[in-house]
């Protein structure tokens, strides 16, 4: 078991890649650390299974280095590599039985008897397989097949990882639940390092322990769930995360301060002159309807989730969504909005600012 | 499988085939089953004859029951000769053929070509070919010291025929395994090599089971056409030397018209279509049982 | 990676071998004679195209390749239409004796032309269809008719059944929702139909000279024919041979993508 290092892994399906359009995957420096559960989260065609196929071997990156521990892989083919893959269709062996599909992995290795048969036993367990182990493979239904494949890829011991590739997408959506359960709960018993990949943010902040959000073949933030909700490093990272995404609203900058249109805005830091496109970012969850002092807006619509509410309204023009607290009894089109100045984020060209601690 | 209406009025729909297929079908089958109980004595003088050219045809102590086993027993050592060779040849030239690209188009057709030359000229085509004076084939096998002679020797009649149908119909078997080789996920392949799976494993575990259902079909076609073949040996070899390539098609065309011993023939039709369809329900059976599987 | 040569070899080889009978074909139809009789050559040393005009010149020739292409194409649009409304009965719909009917049309796709010669002959002289292109293109109808029904029955398999209710809710008549929906959604399959029963009635020749004598004699029995007159003109026979094989190249680059599903029956 070790760690595995990008050292500036890129990949291009074109010969002579010239823009950034040409890269699927855009030159990535990362270290995956073992026993930790990462998601690779983004939108389709962000280059998450790219990335993903990189590290299996099924694909040679066009540039860069590989590392498993000290040994560059970067060239080895996927069976001298150590790593399991799930993909998002079940793959079964059609004439094999649920116990020889789970064992077959260990025997193409060549493992004694005695240790294939505890080791997959061990697994069904786990995955709660132990009942069909001696039946036809074929005969299952999807998401049985789909906790064989997930079970072929836990049972070596001996993996530097494991990486899902939507695993979860066949499966019913009340199964869905049990099942990532069940991968967390094999995670912690097995201290295996594992990437998943998704592009369902409920599936990558409930997985993972760290999450690497991707778009247009980039990684555009590597961070806990937590990070990535609070201070999102990028504006796609505040749209991509959370329901609904980051209010953002054109702004200009100076000291503590930020004024939209009309209306001033105060932060939680200090910035120096900003230049560019200057936006200001903050989450509806520290945006909220008040009766005290604020920002005068148009109120548009308020949706009703039951445990909360969310105001859609409009600040000069501009669409903005709002809490709305518990006690709020305004009604009418008009209402006041308050920003949580230490939520306030800033962002240039799309990249968020750090400010210094006024 | 979703359940379908029931409707009987899908028989409009039916009729014409129906009428079209009992045409060429059933009225010729007709005629043959009325030949095959009577004798005739001249052209239009018919009487009962029972089963006697059953009695004849199925006892091989008679002329006609001896030919007929005869020709029966070459028939079926022919199909499965021609299958043993033709259906692993078939998969493994499938297995060649890359899955993508723009060789695969031109491999396809160039592998189509030689089921689309009528029969005739596929033995025409080879009567030259094996020739030792002016063929390419024969007179490279005299030219590397083979006793080979197409007309004279018996084996070498008999494997020619065997290449000939080699030569003409393993691209069918190859056409429907590389349709079902292209079926498979990229994901079972990706999953076998980080399973591990030797190559070999790779064909017995994933290829092999999910060819099951083509490789039925290519062998119920094969083994069809085989049993039935007619037109090449026909012009190759004209059924000999003596008898070594006389096949059931090819013995019945002689009875029936170089004989004119229509009884006979029509008797020896009956049985050869009755184990044509035999094996045709037996086949039929199978694929209808692969394809419920599938569903499921 | 898997090396990826042994199997280009492999297949490189194999698809030279395929082509060498024809090749050789080619290669004698382009000699005279005497060339061709003074020894072997493995590509024309002087290659000349008498033979093809000779054959272009002769009225009994072109006349035979035009009765070939006749039938076959009488054939092919008969079996076509007919099967058509019996492959969509036999998807859609459930009916008495469906299952059997089926089994039956299958029956007769596998039906041995050599048991059926003499009786056909005699069907077809008491008609008096005999010795004309319309009795080879119903005498294929036997097996071309089946295999149409087959082949389509797939293709009708592929188009989904919500289609053929949302035209009923839209208030298509069924004549009009088959014609001008349906029939387009099908086009491939239906191509592909024609290819093969164009296919299958071009290469049987048992039935075609069972039941033709002079006015209707196909293409490839005029050349069969002509050895035996000629005292063996070997390279007019080469270069008769090679003409068989263009109709069927032809046609056969439309549906390269969809040959194999038509081979198995519409069932891959």
């Amino acid at each position: 078991m070790t760690r595995i290092a990008l050292d500036g892994i890129a990949h291009s399906y074109v010969r002579h890649p010239r823009t950034d359009k040409d890269y699927a995957l855009r030159p990535l420096h990362h270290v995956w650390e073992q026993g930790m559960a990462y998601a690779l989260l983004g939108p389709s065609g962000c280059g998450k299974t790219t990335l993903l196929n990189i590290i299996s071997g099924l694909i040679i990156p066009s540039e860069g280095r590989l590392l498993f521990g000290d040994r560059d892989v970067t060239r080895l083919p996927t069976e001298q590599r150590n790593i399991a893959q799930v993909f998002q269709f079940p793959v079964i062996y059609d004439t094999m039985t649920v116990a020889e599909n789970l064992a077959f992995p260990l025997r193409n290795r060549k493992m004694p008897k005695a240790l294939i048969t505890a080791r997959v036993a061990e697994i069904a367990a786990m995955l709660e397989l132990t009942p069909d182990l001696n039946r036809r493979a074929r005969g299952l239904t999807a998401d049985a097949k789909q906790k064989i494949s997930l079970g072929r890829g836990l049972v070596r011991s001996d993996v530097s990882a494991v990486l899902f590739d939507e695993p979860l997408t066949v499966i019913d959506p009340a199964l869905k639940w049990e099942l990532r359960s069940k991968l967390k709960a094999v995670h912690r018993a097995l201290d295996l390092l594992m990437i998943y990949v998704t592009h369902d943010q409920t599936e990558a902040l409930t997985f993972a322990d760290r999450v690497v959000v991707m778009n247009e073949g980039q990684a555009v933030q590597i961070g806990t769930p937590e990070e990535l909700f609070e201070r999102p490093d990028h504006t796609f990272v505040g749209y991509f995360i959370g329901s609904p995404g980051m209010n953002f609203l054109p702004a200009r900058v100076e000291g503590n301060r930020a004024y939209v249109g009309g209306n001033t805005i105060a932060l939680g830091a200090a910035y120096p002159e900003l230049t560019d496109a200057v936006q200001i970012g903050v989450r509806p969850d520290f945006t909220t309807l008040t009766d005290g002092p604020g920002l005068t807006v148009q109120v548009r619509r308020i949706d009703d989730f039951g445990r909360k509410r969310l105001a859609h309204v409009t600040l000069d023009g501009l669409p903005l969504v709002a809490t709305v607290p518990p006690g709020w009894a305004g009604d009418g089109s008009q209402a006041r909005v308050g920003f949580d100045a230490p939520h306030v984020l800033v962002y240039r060209n799309d990249v968020r600012v750090e400010g210094v601690a006024a | 499988m979703m359940d379908k209406p029931t409707n009987n009025r899908a028989w409009f729909f039916v009729l014409p085939v129906l009428v079209l297929v009992l045409f060429s079908s059933i009225v010729p089958v007709m005629t043959v089953v009325n030949y095959s109980l009577q004798d005739s004595m001249g052209v239009n003088n018919f009487f009962w004859n029972g089963d006697s050219w059953f009695r004849d045809l199925l006892n091989p102590d008679t002329e006609i029951g001896a030919r007929f086993a005869d020709a029966l027993l070459r028939t079926i050592a022919f199909s499965f000769t021609a299958l043993a060779v033709e259906v692993p040849l078939g998969i493994a030239i499938a297995l060649c053929l890359p899955r993508r690209g723009w060789s695969v188009g031109i491999s396809l057709v160039i592998m189509a070509l030689p089921m689309l030359i009528p029969w005739n000229v596929v033995g025409t085509m080879w009567q030259i070919f094996a020739r030792q004076d002016i063929g390419l084939f024969g007179a490279a096998l005299t030219g590397i010291g083979l006793p080979y002679n197409v007309t004279q020797g018996s084996v070498s009649a008999w494997v020619t025929i065997v290449v000939i149908d080699v030569w003409h119909w393993t691209p069918l078997v190859i056409l429907l395994s590389y349709a079902g080789l292209r079926a498979i996920p990229d994901a079972f392949y990706q999953a076998a090599r980080i399973d591990g799976a030797s190559r070999w494993a790779v064909f017995v575990n994933i290829e092999l089971p999910k060819l099951q259902k083509v490789l039925v079909i290519a062998v119920l076609l094969r083994f069809m056409q085989t049993f039935m073949i007619y037109t090449e040996p026909v012009v190759v070899t004209g059924g000999g030397p003596g008898s070594a390539t006389t096949f059931l098609s090819i013995d019945l065309v002689k009875i029936a018209i170089g004989q004119v011993d229509v009884g006979s023939a029509a008797a020896m039709s009956l049985v050869y279509y009755i184990i044509i369809l035999t094996a045709c329900w037996i086949f039929f059976t199978v694929m209808t049982q692969i394809d419920r599987r599938g569903d499921r | 990676m898997r090396s990826v040569l042994a199997p280009r070899i492999s297949l490189v080889i194999y698809l030279c071998m395929l082509m060498l009978p024809v090749y050789w074909l080619i290669n004698l139809s382009l000699r005279t004679n005497t060339d061709i009789m003074a020894g072997m050559a493995l590509w024309p040393h002087h290659p000349t195209l008498d033979k093809y005009r000779a054959i272009f010149a002769d009225p009994t020739w072109v006349h035979a390749f035009g009765v070939s292409l006749s039938y076959v194409a009488i054939n092919t649009v008969i079996s076509v239409t007919v099967a058509l409304p019996a492959a969509y009965a036999f998807n859609r719909y459930r009916f008495v004796g469906d299952k059997h009917l089926f089994f039956w049309l299958f029956t007769n796709l596998m039906a041995p032309s050599a048991v059926f010669a003499l009786p056909f002959f005699n069907l077809f002289y008491a008609v008096g269809l005999f010795d004309t292109v319309w009795a080879v293109a119903l005498a294929h109808c036997l097996f071309n008719v089946p295999l149409a029904v087959w082949i389509l029955e797939g293709f009708v398999g592929g188009v989904p059944r919500e289609i053929d209710e949302t035209a009923a809710i839209d208030g298509y008549s069924f004549p009009r929702f088959f014609i001008r929906l349906f029939l387009p959604l099908i086009a491939n399959g239906i191509g592909v139909t024609a290819f093969f029963c164009f296919m299958f009635s071009w290469v049987e020749q048992l039935l075609a000279t069972t039941l033709t004598s002079s006015n209707a004699l196909p293409f490839a029995a005029v050349m069969t024919r002509s050895y035996s007159a000629s005292g063996m003109d070997w390279s007019l026979l080469a270069a008769a041979g090679v003409l068989t094989m263009v109709p069927g190249a032809v046609v056969i680059w439309f549906v390269r993508n969809h040959i194999a599903k038509g081979f198995a029956l519409g069932r891959v």
